[in-house]
Order: C-alpha cells, then sequence, then structure tokens
C-alpha cells in the first residue's frame, strides 16, 4: 500500500519537485528572516523604552557616578572625533558646496546657492555624515566593550552590587551620544560652509562673504534649528539603543561579539538611514 | 496633647530624621538571629544560560541568621545558579524564595533591590572583577553608586576594607594585575563593601594554594562570629563547593546538590551518617567501587 502524499513535493515528479522543493526552501528563509526582524524590532523598541525610562526616573540619582560618565561619552563621540569630522566637513565644503557655488556661477544663478547648501548640508549630509561617522568609531566600540563585558560577567556583578545596568552603562552612553552627535553636527555644517566658500573664493567665484552668508541665513527658517536638534539628538538616541542592545540584551560568548558588532553596525545603519527618510517627509510638509 | 504630638511626628520622621538610617549600610541593631535569612520552599533553580530549564528541584532550605552553611555538588550541577537565584539575581522556575522574609517575587522594584541589597555575592570564575577599573575603585564604586558621593568620601571606608583583607599593597593595580588567586579576595572585598547581611560565594577557594584556602576559612569563621570589618554583627554565611574537606572545621551546616536534587545533611555531626555517594566523593574518600 502507498503511502499518502503529505506535501506538493511529493505530489510533484522528477525536476518539478526539485524546484518547488528550492522555492520552498527560499520561502522559509524569507520567513525566517521576517521573523528574525520583526523579533530585533520588538527587542529594540522594548530595550530603548525600558532605557527611556530609566533616563525619566532615574537621571539625577547617582548622579556624582553617572553624570562623570555622560561628560566622558560626550568627551568621546564628540571632542575626540574633532579631528576626522573636519577633515570630512572640509571634503563635503570641498565637494559639495564648492562645485555647487562654481556651477550656480556659471548660469548666473548664484543667489541660490543659499538655499542649495541649508537643504544639502544642514537638512540632510550634515546630520547624516555625522551620525555615520560616530556609528562607525564609537558605536563599534560600544557593542565590544558592552559584548566584552557581559560575556565576562561583569553585568550581572553590576546587579549584585545593586547597580542598575542601564541606569550605569546605557543611560551615559545615550545621552552622550546625543549631545555629542548633536554638537558635532553643528561644527561639521559650519566647518562644511566656510570650507566651502573657500574653495568658491580660491576659484573666483563671484559671491562675497556677505552675501554668501546673508543667501544662508535667508534660507534658514527656526525650523531648521529645532528639526536639526531633534534629528542629530535622535541619531545618537538610536545608535546607542541599537549598539547597547547588541551588547548588552542577550548572553553573549566572547566569540560572539565580533559577529554582534557586525549586525549592530548594520542595523545602526539602517535605522538613521529610515530616520533621515522620515524627516525628508518633515521636511517637505513643512 | 502637644508633646504626644511632638513624639508621634518624632516616630513618624525617625527615618528621615535619624542620621544613622541615611547610611543603609550602617547596621545600629543587633539582628534576630532565629529569624531566616534565606527560605527557598520547593524552590526550582533556572539555568542562567536556558532560563526555562531547571537545574536544581524541589529545594526546601531555610538559613537562620547567623549560620554558615556549606553547599556541596559537582562541577556543572548548578551551584552557580543556586547562588545567583539565592541572591535574588535570577527568578526560581517555581516555588518560594524568601530573602529576610520577604517573598522577592511580590516586592516592588524599590523594595526588591532594597532588599537583595542585603545579600551580597561572591562570583566563582575569578570574582567578576571590572577589569577597566583598579582594585580600589572596584570597591568604591557600589558605595559611591549608592551614597552618590565621589571616590575621595570613600578612601577610607575602602582602604578599611583593603586593610581587613590583606589587599592594601595591590589598591591600585587592575585585576589583571592581581594574582589569579586573589582575585576572589577582591571580589570578597568588594561584597563587604556594602556591608551585606548574608554573604552567598560560589566556589570561593577553587583556584587557591592551601595557604589561601586557610585565610578564606579563617577569615569568614570570623565574619560569621563577627568581624571588624562589618562592626562586628555576625555575617550569615553560604558558601557552595565542589570539595567539602576544606569546609568541614568552619561549616556549621550543610547540603547536598544531587543530580538534580537537593538533599539537607544537617550539622556537621550528621555527615558521617549521610549515605549519600556523593558526599563521600566531595569528601574524596575511597568507596569500594573506586577501589574496585
Amino acid at each position: 500500500m502507498q503511502d499518502a502524499p503529505t506535501s506538493i513535493a511529493d505530489l510533484a515528479p522528477g525536476r518539478d519537485a526539485v524546484q518547488v522543493r528550492w522555492a520552498r526552501r527560499y520561502l522559509n528563509w524569507i520567513g525566517r528572516r521576517i521573523l528574525r526582524l520583526i523579533s530585533t524590532v520588538q527587542g529594540l523598541g522594548a530595550f530603548g523604552l525600558i532605557t527611556m525610562g530609566v533616563i525619566v526616573t532615574k537621571f539625577k540619582s547617582a548622579s556624582h557616578v553617572v553624570h562623570p560618565l555622560i561628560r566622558a561619552q560626550i568627551h568621546r563621540a564628540g571632542v575626540r572625533l574633532l579631528p576626522i569630522v573636519s577633515f570630512v566637513a572640509m571634503a563635503l565644503g570641498l565637494a559639495v558646496i564648492g562645485q555647487a557655488v562654481a556651477l550656480l556661477s556659471r548660469v548666473g544663478a548664484t543667489t541660490y546657492a543659499g538655499t542649495i547648501m541649508v537643504t544639502v548640508v544642514v537638512r540632510e549630509l550634515g546630520p547624516l555624515i555625522t551620525a555615520l561617522l560616530v556609528l562607525a568609531r564609537i558605536g563599534t566600540a560600544i557593542v565590544i566593550e558592552l559584548g566584552t563585558a557581559r560575556a565576562l560577567g561583569e553585568v550581572e556583578a553590576l546587579e549584585a552590587l545593586g547597580i542598575d545596568p542601564i541606569h550605569y552603562l546605557v543611560m551615559p552612553r545615550v545621552v552622550g551620544l546625543a549631545l555629542g552627535i548633536f554638537s558635532l553636527t553643528v561644527y561639521l555644517i559650519l566647518m562644511a560652509l566656510a570650507g566651502g566658500y573657500l574653495f568658491a573664493f580660491l576659484q573666483d567665484v563671484p559671491l562675497m562673504p556677505g552675501d554668501y552668508f546673508s543667501q544662508l541665513a535667508a534660507a534658514l527658517r527656526w525650523e531648521d534649528f529645532a528639526l536639526l536638534a531633534l534629528k542629530t539628538c535622535a541619531f545618537g538616541v538610536i545608535i546607542a539603543v541599537v549598539t547597547c542592545y547588541h551588547g548588552l540584551a542577550r548572553p553573549l560568548r566572547i566569540q560572539e561579539v565580533a559577529e554582534a558588532t557586525t549586525r549592530a553596525v548594520v542595523e545602526g545603519l539602517v535605522a538613521c538611514t529610515w530616520l533621515d527618510a522620515l524627516f525628508i517627509v518633515v521636511y517637505l510638509l513643512m | 496633647m502637644h508633646l504626644a504630638g511632638r513624639v508621634v511626628h518624632r516616630r513618624l520622621f525617625a527615618d528621615v530624621t535619624d542620621p544613622a538610617e541615611h547610611e543603609p549600610w550602617t547596621l545600629n541593631f543587633e539582628p534576630d538571629y532565629t529569624a531566616a535569612a534565606l527560605e527557598m520552599l520547593n524552590a526550582c533553580v533556572a539555568a542562567s544560560h536556558a532560563p526555562e530549564c531547571a537545574v536544581i528541584e524541589g529545594i526546601d532550605w531555610t538559613v537562620r541568621v547567623g549560620d554558615f552553611w556549606v553547599v556541596g555538588g559537582s562541577s556543572g550541577s548548578g551551584k552557580s545558579d543556586l547562588m545567583a537565584t539565592a541572591a535574588g539575581l535570577l527568578r526560581p522556575l517555581r516555588g518560594v524564595h524568601r530573602l529576610f522574609g520577604e517573598e522577592l517575587i511580590r516586592l516592588d522594584e524599590e523594595s526588591f533591590l532594597r532588599q537583595r541589597r542585603r545579600a551580597g555575592l561572591v562570583f566563582g570564575n575569578e570574582g567578576r572583577l571590572f577589569n577597566q577599573m583598579t582594585v580600589a575603585e572596584n570597591l568604591a564604586l557600589p558605595l559611591c553608586y549608592h551614597r552618590n558621593c565621589d571616590a575621595r568620601e570613600v578612601r577610607a571606608r575602602v582602604d578599611e576594607i583593603l586593610e581587613h583583607t590583606g589587599l592594601s599593597a595591590m589598591a591600585n593595580r587592575t585585576p589583571a594585575n592581581v594574582n589569579r588567586s586573589l582575585r576572589s579576595r577582591v571580589a570578597l572585598a568588594r561584597a563587604l563593601a556594602l556591608q551585606p547581611e548574608l554573604l552567598l560565594l560560589d566556589n570561593p577557594v577553587r583556584e587557591s594554594d592551601p595557604a589561601q584556602r586557610r585565610w578564606w576559612i579563617e577569615f569568614l569563621s570570623v565574619l560569621c562570629a563577627g568581624h571588624a570589618v562589618l562592626s562586628h554583627r555576625r555575617t550569615t554565611i553560604v558558601v557552595a563547593t565542589d570539595d567539602f574537606r576544606p569546609w568541614l572545621g568552619a561549616g556549621q551546616r550543610f547540603a547536598l546538590i544531587t543530580g538534580q536534587g537537593w538533599r539537607t545533611i544537617g550539622a556537621r555531626a550528621d555527615l558521617s551518617a549521610c549515605d549519600e555517594p556523593l558526599l563521600r566523593e566531595l569528601l574524596h574518600e575511597e568507596t569500594s567501587e573506586t577501589r574496585g
């Protein structure tokens, strides 16, 4: 007596059966990826909410211990990145602003220079490039140091001493990165605008500094300042939450730290890009 | 009436106005030695790496204030998970777990943390020290965090603990530069910083030489009877070990983790009457099977 077919693959003979099996394997793979994405988003959301709760309720507690850590994180994600940010800002100024101003002067449209610069540098590239620099330089270091601390059992040791790991390890990083990225972005924008004008000046573009800065001032609105602050702080919070989540939230072994770092960088990059896209919509609605 | 009102007012705000109460690590009362420091009733301990799996089941265990317990079990039997559960770091899968009379699962977060701080845990595996800090900073961290002060203000207390534990010379070294066998001692010093009433130690003498082992047993015996480092207050001690021999003199009560089960042996005198093969193993006695 023949066994009853249990799946489509059993019904399909020969080559078709192989194709069905392959199709099912791909569908399984896609399903697993979707489930993993949902689980990651859920975990990140929960971790982010817990962190926000701790920041709101415990910001002032143990301030003699935690506030110096916040200052250290601002120094790490801000002051120590000034050289590389200066270099990138000059490059950005030369590549984007210098080229744009030179091109606009050729078609006699230098009055639009301010608008282009504000749109490109202040609203888009400045915050995003700064966030990606901080993700690459500081985000990776955060996953490694927290992942190692988790793998060596230091997080349990903190809990055993009555120290809240979210308060002691995560809160300083979230606040420090938010303030660090905001300050760095302001610095990068100023450097890029100055660098761009320097390039244009060297190219003999007929644009006086007074005209240049008055165009910038005219193109800027108060919403730009508010949204810049909001966007950069949100980038900082996202990078800190994603990297701390991958370093802390799950039990890690030392050999898993490298993989967690890669995953955190990719997810941080995707999250920052999505947030940037969201802000583009906000700017378009303004 | 006015006087009575003042008395009531003073009582009501005694915990706020009494300066000693501002420092929870300063105990100004004599503990009740008949009360239970730790109680586990029909408890089931979960594995830290797989929280849904049970490693020890059916634990009925009461640790009285001032007791010195030694819990034996072979490697991988779940001693570390038991210690972490007893300290309130892990939640038991089933059963009741009380610390100083309070069932931890029923407490709100603040009361839970306050209650848990009364128990100190010395981890095995070199004590899980904070590697980026010096020994003195390791000790100062919990004090500074709970007192909300900077390291200078707790310097005297840190020095005092380091002196009592014989670690003064290592105050400015990082754990990586401290002898492996002394790292557990640093972990003990760090746990003592918060003046715990119950001290749980996970295999503290595992990597120690005989001299170190003698120091540990002597120090813990004095700590149990009342040591100057904890203002001569008696401390309840629970040691988890895979070798009973060093603890036979110091331990007052004994228990075993047998497979996935729990067996309370009782006092030192009851050890000889116990027929559990694991006990012979932990005492490193030759059994008929090993001889055969």
